[in-house]
């Protein structure tokens, strides 16, 4: 190698970062201009593109068969089901136009909306709603979510329009069973396996957006669908790109490459509002989340089958501090399964108040003193130790963080163990190897939580993994799965959820907002957010032209 | 030569069924399976429904039956289709009967790392044998002390850490570089200079950030390399036959201290196609190394399979052609070899 050649090397270096930098130096962006007037009253006009960002990429696009959430947000868009939850979470018609349930609350009867059709113009009819039903029930579909409809004995289509069920008895989680199913469409899917079908990547719907294309590990476009059954959408696309990394996507928002995502505590309340320009261009968004945290006792093990020592924790905690301290304040306190505010939560209920000289007095009373004069109780001459294993998500390990100190207070010494997810399921959740867990549950729209409480639902693998054995709760369970009348209904589970405060075998530490932070672009967001949050309507969202992006739109 | 390569080769399957051996055991140890991720623990999904699942992926048989037919398919080059996205082929892609074609992870994620890795690979070269020749030329003045600070800096950043500064500074300050992802969202309505320079600015910065990171290593190495040669009895022989400074460093030193490089490029193959879990993450990249690190949390058996057997292959074939080059560039090397 001659100077010769390091200088042809260095030369050559300085071209390919020339090169490089003014390739780059035109943004590939076209930014609003600085003064953007987001508060002009603007006519309603359709058209425009929404960017969202998530941080898993879809499996699939079929959810009876897919399941992660991040399948479920897209396919959401773009399939229907015969019901949905209007924005106080009441069921209403979605496909059908209305339903009718038989006097013997065995068989319901859907009467479908006339002319729906799919986004490609086939006609959408019972024999489609069938086809769905036999798709989920088939072994070979192996749908997680096949038990719900495996309770149909008889499914009929009289006509076009009909589409009747019949239950071997009553069964009340039916219809929030039917609003949660998308009906796929027969002539595409008729003798294909779902899971090998290329339908699962491109699929054909009938909501108001259909896929236009899927850059795998990048983004999905989704288009206004013109056949759109209910009626069309006011914003043309949907663009939603994978970015995994929370602070990319935040970065990403700030810098007007996409217009919404979800926030945690900190960027709401502290970064956000701290920073000037980016209040000037975000709306900020606070929703009742879909799940709460609970801290679970295993009720076979000692001494947690004692309601005393139950007791003495639930008191002995503080659910205020951990709202404060993991959240931000941005949670609230529940004492029952449901969500406030909606008919299934009662509220008559109050929450254990934070009570740490009646915690110590419980566990007196339990046999547990402190002997030895270490701080920590003893029964039998035992120390009170236990641990309380988690799965590796920051809010649970914070929480669990919290206990360990409110608890050391009353005396009981706990340790704090996080385990990665698979792990955690079949080593300890499967097997009952474990104390106390800090996990969460979701707020079910459907009251029904059979699975989680039900004395029979103890098996490896089921559910109700703490053994919960209450014959009082068991028979309310089964009550209110036999009840189809919403007010009989409401009165069984207000029943349910006060027992099963009482007996605590789970203290509810919290439910946390969620979080959303939108382009001040988008209009027509309900705020305050109903209990269906604002996503509800997203349909009537739309983007006034001066406010739009131009590249977007243009291809 | 022929022979001994020969060797190597036939070498590599006992090696290559003894890596597949151990891993498939080691992946097995780890608790769980597909049907023990979080998107499962839904008290709607039954336990019955997700026994059938384990039936479906023959989950349910003993480990060792799992390795037997997970060996007759590799057999016939079928690395299979994974568990956790639907029937998507792990290495290549799939026709089916309506002639829809379905890409392999691998085949989608691949290019990306590669591209990626080959780049960063080449500007780390091209920065860091210069750098390391002056650092050796004047070694303890102030550019070399300048360089060496330079460079551990550099090694010293964490890598996020930078990237997050940078996609701070150049896309949300300034505006000048995109900041995640591989294009951007109008991409395929630009022209063909539009998609390239599209392209380009997307890669500045994952390529950049591990090559200035990386710079480290390879500096001392070429600096090192260089310091030793000079130091030899032959350069103090051109010295001392008037040689002019440059080709005595240029033409006699430099081809001798850049011998050890062959080594570390070899060895470095097998990483041009493992992808940084963290970069991939924070720069929305999806190359190899998200696939493998989603799979391994999803118990995505055949991915995860299929990822380290190409990985492990293609760790051998790196040493193979490492030693095939460091014979073909130094002599004394290649009689050894003949002489074995």
């Amino acid at each position: 190698m001659t100077s010769h050649t390091l200088h042809f090397i260095k030369n050559t270096i300085v071209v390919i970062i020339c090169i490089w930098l003014s390739a780059c130096g035109e943004s590939p962006n076209s930014h609003q201009p600085a003064t953007v007037d987001y508060f002009t009253n603007y006519p309603i006009e359709s058209g425009g593109a929404l960017i969202n960002a998530m941080t898993g990429e879809p499996s699939g696009l079929i959810s009876m068969i897919a399941g992660e959430s991040a399948s479920s947000a897209i396919s959401s868009n773009i399939f229907n089901s015969l019901l949905k939850y209007d924005k106080n979470l009441e069921l209403e018609g979605d496909l059908v136009k209305s339903w009718q349930i038989s006097a013997d609350q065995k068989t319901i009867t859907f009467k479908l909306k006339p002319n729906l059709k799919w986004a490609d113009n086939q006609p959408l009819t019972s024999a489609d709603v069938l086809f769905t039903w036999q798709a989920v029930t088939n072994e070979k579909t192996a749908s997680p979510y096949a038990s719900d409809f495996q309770l149909v004995k008889k499914a009929e289509t009289p006509d076009a329009l009909t589409f009747s069920i019949t239950y071997d008895q009553a069964y009340a989680p039916a219809l929030d069973s039917w609003a949660g199913l998308h009906i796929l469409p027969k002539h595409l899917l008729k003798g294909k396996d779902l899971h090998t079908s290329s339908f699962v990547r491109n699929p054909v719907g009938s909501h108001y957006y259909k896929l236009d294309k899927w850059a795998h590990g990048e983004n999905l476009k989704l288009s206004r669908n013109a056949n759109s059954v209910l009626g069309q959408a006011k914003i043309d696309k949907l663009i939603t790109r994978i970015i995994p990394d929370n602070s990319a996507q935040f970065l990403e928002l700030m810098a007007d490459n996409i217009d919404l995502m979800g926030l945690d505590p900190i960027k709401y309340s502290r970064i956000i509002p701290a920073r000037p320009e980016l209040q000037q261009k975000l709306a900020l968004y606070k929703e009742l989340g879909n799940s709460y945290t609970y801290m679970g006792f295993n009720l076979k093990h000692k001494p947690f089958d004692d309601i005393r020592v139950r007791h003495a924790i639930n008191y002995a905690i503080d659910k205020q501090e951990v709202i404060d301290g993991v959240y931000l304040g941005l949670g609230i306190n529940i004492a029952s399964p449901y969500k406030p505010g909606t008919r299934w939560s009662n509220p008559a209920l109050t929450p254990y108040p934070y009570d740490p000289a009646k915690a110590k007095a419980l566990l007196k009373q339990a046999g547990f003193v402190d002997t030895d004069g270490d701080g920590i109780v003893e029964r039998d001459g035992k120390p009170f130790a236990f641990e309380i294993i988690t799965n590796q998500n920051k809010e649970r390990e914070k929480s669990a963080v919290l206990i360990q100190r409110r608890l050391k207070d009353v005396g009981i010494d706990v340790k704090i163990r996080a385990i990665e997810w698979a792990s955690f399921i079949s080593r300890f959740i499967k097997t009952g190897d474990f104390d106390v867990v800090v996990l969460g549950w979701g707020l079910g729209l459907d009251p029904d939580q059979f699975n989680i409480w039900h004395s029979s639902q103890q098996a490896p693998g089921q559910f109700n993994f703490i053994g919960y054995n209450n014959p009082a709760v068991d028979n309310l369970l089964e009550q209110g799965r036999l009840e189809l009348n919403p007010d009989k209904r409401m009165k069984i589970y207000h029943e349910f959820a006060r027992v099963l405060l009482e007996d605590s075998p789970i203290v509810y530490l919290s439910a946390g907002y969620g979080l959303t932070a939108i382009n001040k672009r988008v209009k027509g967001i309900d705020n305050p957010a109903p209990p269906a949050g604002i996503g509800h309507n997203s349909h009537e969202w739309h983007i006034p032209t001066p406010l739009r992006r131009n590249e977007i739109s243009a291809n | 030569m022929l022979k001994y390569l020969i060797k190597r080769v036939l070498w590599m399957i006992p090696m290559l069924i003894g890596i597949s051996l151990i891993s498939f055991f080691i992946m097995h140890l780890a608790p769980g399976d597909i049907t023990s991720n979080e998107a499962a623990f839904n008290p709607k999904a039954s336990e019955e429904s997700r026994q059938k699942l384990r039936e479906m992926y023959n989950l349910d048989k003993p480990v060792t039956v799992q390795y037997g037919l997970w060996l007759k398919r590799m057999v016939t080059l079928d690395f299979g289709k994974s568990f956790a996205s639907h029937q998507k082929p792990v290495f290549w892609q799939t026709t089916d009967t309506d002639g829809n074609v379905t890409k392999g992870l691998i085949q989608e994620a691949l290019p990306i790392t590669l591209m990626i890795n080959l780049l960063g690979l080449g500007i780390t070269l091209m920065l860091a044998i210069p750098l390391g020749i002056i650092a050796a030329r004047k070694y303890l003045g102030w550019q070399d002390r300048f360089i060496t600070l330079f460079n551990f800096i550099g090694f010293s950043i964490p890598g996020f850490w930078l990237s997050l500064l940078l996609m701070y500074w150049l896309g949300v300050v300034n505006n000048w570089f995109p900041i995640s992802g591989l294009h951007s969202l109008n991409y395929e309505s630009l022209d063909t200079w539009g998609k390239l320079k599209d392209s380009l600015s997307h890669l500045f910065l994952p390529v950049i950030i591990p090559s200035i990171t990386g710079l480290a290593g390879i500096t001392l190495f070429v600096k090192n390399g260089m310091l030793d040669v000079l130091q030899q009895d032959y350069i103090t022989t051109a010295r001392a036959k008037g040689l002019n400074e440059h080709k005595v460093v240029y033409t006699h030193a430099l081809r001798n201290a850049l011998l050890p490089l062959i080594t570390i490029v070899g060895l470095s193959i097998p990483g041009l196609i493992g992808g940084s879990v963290i970069a991939e993450t924070i720069f929305a990249i999806p190359g190899m190394g998200k696939l493998f690190y989603d799979a391994v949390l999803m118990r995505d058996f055949p991915v995860v399979m299929g990822i380290l057997t190409i990985g492990s292959a293609l760790t051998l074939v790196g040493n193979l052609l490492a030693d095939v080059a460091y014979a073909w560039a130094d002599p004394r090397v290649r009689r050894g070899v003949a002489r074995g």
